[in-house]
């Protein structure tokens, strides 16, 4: 097997006296699709920053292929208004492009209106599509995408992740994804990772995709894709969610809720306890 | 007849303008304005070094303001206390340690007021040459890393995907921004310092698609605003810092009305 594009080995980071990071070890090799999924605090985006290079672990460490690639796509670039930035310049931040490249690759998503727009003024999508559109100036060998779907509206969810798969073959590159709304990519990845400050579980989605039960949930708003994946895993668990081998201490709460909610249809009753949820109510919000 | 002390004033009013105008657009855009002033404030304290061991009071200055970013730069780690509270309560120390131990320094007299609010009719042509040389270091040292501080300042997670050396040049930003307040201070002083890099970048804020437009903007409103300064002082004699505050301002309240009447039509 070839040398993975980044590695990280027994990442363990703290914020004060809490545990973000516990003993995460992953690895990404050139051309894989990985999915990262996870409740909301679970520290899926600080793991991704640590491989980034962003963060300092404690201790463990990240091996980078030297002279690696990677196109980053965050949740949602905020882009304050105190900084003058057209779409055209956003594009070339690190790279130089002719304006005609620059077209190309916004009518490649579907945002060549937008070149010459202020990037603060963009919606949520049309700031997702250039973002997506930057990689492919780039050409990096991996993708990493944090929730590219936040603040996107459902129907154009599906389209960012028809587009997103329609550049990963463009490039041909790898991609790490995190995500909590498996539905819409697990299809495409090879390997989904279930992190909750550490990893719990790590598998082929292909049987959850044929799930019939992942089917009849499929849009149904109280369903949420960590649910359904930790519901498809539950052989790992025992029938009180604690788990059985594998990974097994503080989180099982977590499966706890997941594991009530799927098998008795009243997740929702849990929400304080289920962070996993706060993501429907955030789609809501975007939806009015 | 212009008088020669005129002469400098403009000249050295205008190219510290000019090397202010850029980081003062990458201090509004880093929300670093907190950040400058405590550097300045420190420098009263490099004068009173200075004087003391015997060493270039401008160069005291500068030492300081370099020490100081550093200590910044490698102290802001804890979280109990924020970092604005953090940097006002260094800002205000080291100033008030500043003006304790000026009034140690004895048989000398030192003009206090000429460091607070600046002295710019009595720039030497020692000073222009000292701007003059910093100025090429902190302006070429900005051209060089623009575009990655740039990228870094857009979003440090991207910066950092694109393997840009993140932590070490938020670290060379901080030591060229020490080195041009240190070397500011001869216009404005130390307590209007600030007003000099981030006034003239939020007037051409209004005007600006572009980060580098917005950049040259801030040159532009800065060196308008030393020569109105000036002009002021010269005409009504006023106090020559102040007025070059107080003209950045002017054309900061201008630039809004203005652009206010062109959003309107």
């Amino acid at each position: 097997m070839t040398a993975p594009l980044i590695e990280g080995r027994g990442l363990t980071l703290s914020f004060g006296s809490e545990r973000v990071l516990d003993q995460v070890s992953l690895s990404i090799r050139a051309g894989e699709i990985i999915t990262l999924i996870g409740p909301n605090g679970a520290g899926k985006s600080t793991l991704v920053k640590t491989l980034l290079g962003l963060q300092k672990p404690d201790s463990g460490e990240v091996i980078r292929k030297p002279g690696l690639r990677v196109g980053y796509v965050p949740q949602k670039l905020a882009i304050d208004q105190v900084l003058p930035l057209t779409v055209k310049r956003f594009l070339t931040l690190t790279r130089s492009a002719t304006r005609n490249h620059c077209e190309k690759v916004l009518t490649q998503v579907g945002a060549s209106h937008v070149i010459d727009a202020q990037m603060s003024s963009l919606s949520g999508g049309e700031a997702q599509r250039v973002m997506l559109a930057r990689t492919l100036l780039l050409r990096p060998e991996l993708l990493v995408l944090d929730e590219p779907t936040q603040g996107v509206d459902v129907s154009g969810q599906a389209e960012l992740y028809r587009l997103i798969d329609e550049i990963r073959h463009e490039l041909d590159c790898a991609v790490l994804m995190i995500s909590h709304d498996l539905h819409l990519v697990m299809a495409k990845t090879d390997q989904v990772v279930c992190f909750n400050r550490h990893v719990c579980c790590s598998g082929i989605p292909e049987t959850v995709r044929q799930h019939p039960e992942y089917r009849s949930l499929f849009g149904v708003r109280e369903a949420d894709a960590i649910g359904i994946y930790t519901h498809e895993h539950d052989h790992e668990h025992d029938l009180s969610g604690h788990v059985v081998g594998g990974c097994g201490h503080d989180h099982s709460h977590d499966h706890h809720n997941h594991n009530h909610g799927h098998n008795h249809g009243h997740g929702h009753s849990h929400a304080p306890h289920n962070h996993a949820d706060a993501p429907i109510r955030q789609e809501a919000d975007t939806a009015k | 007849m212009i008088d020669d002390f005129l002469v400098r004033a403009i000249v050295g009013g205008v190219l510290l303008a000019c090397i202010c105008g850029p980081f003062g657009a990458f201090i509004v855009w880093r929300r670093m304005a907190f950040f400058g002033d405590m550097l300045a404030h420190s420098a009263l304290l490099g004068v009173a070094l200075g004087l003391l061991i015997g060493v270039d009071v401008r160069l005291g200055m500068i030492a300081t303001c370099l020490a100081s970013a550093l200590i910044l730069a490698f102290g802001q780690r804890q979280s109990k206390i924020g970092s604005d509270t953090v940097l006002g309560m260094l800002a205000h120390s080291t100033l008030a340690l500043g003006m304790v131990a000026l009034a140690f320094v004895q048989g000398v007299a030192v003009d206090i007021m000429a460091y607070l609010f600046g002295d710019i009719l009595a720039i030497t042509m020692g000073d222009i040459w000292l701007m003059l040389g910093g100025g090429v270091v902190a302006i070429g040292g900005l051209i060089w890393m623009w575009r990655p501080l740039l990228a870094l300042t857009v979003s440090p997670e991207i910066a950092a995907a694109e393997s840009i050396p993140v932590e070490r040049l938020r670290l060379i930003f901080m030591l060229l921004m020490a080195l041009v307040i240190g070397l500011a201070i001869k216009i404005v002083g130390v307590l209007l310092i600030t007003a000099l890099l981030i006034v003239p970048a939020a007037s051409a804020r209004f005007f600006a698609k572009t980060p580098e437009q917005m950049a040259i903007g801030a040159a532009l409103f800065g060196a308008a605003s030393v020569l109105t300064g000036i002009a002021l002082s010269w005409h009504v004699d006023t106090p020559a810092g102040p007025s070059i505050v107080i003209s950045a301002a002017g054309l900061f309240v201008i630039s809004s009305i203005v652009m206010m009447g062109l959003r309107r039509r």
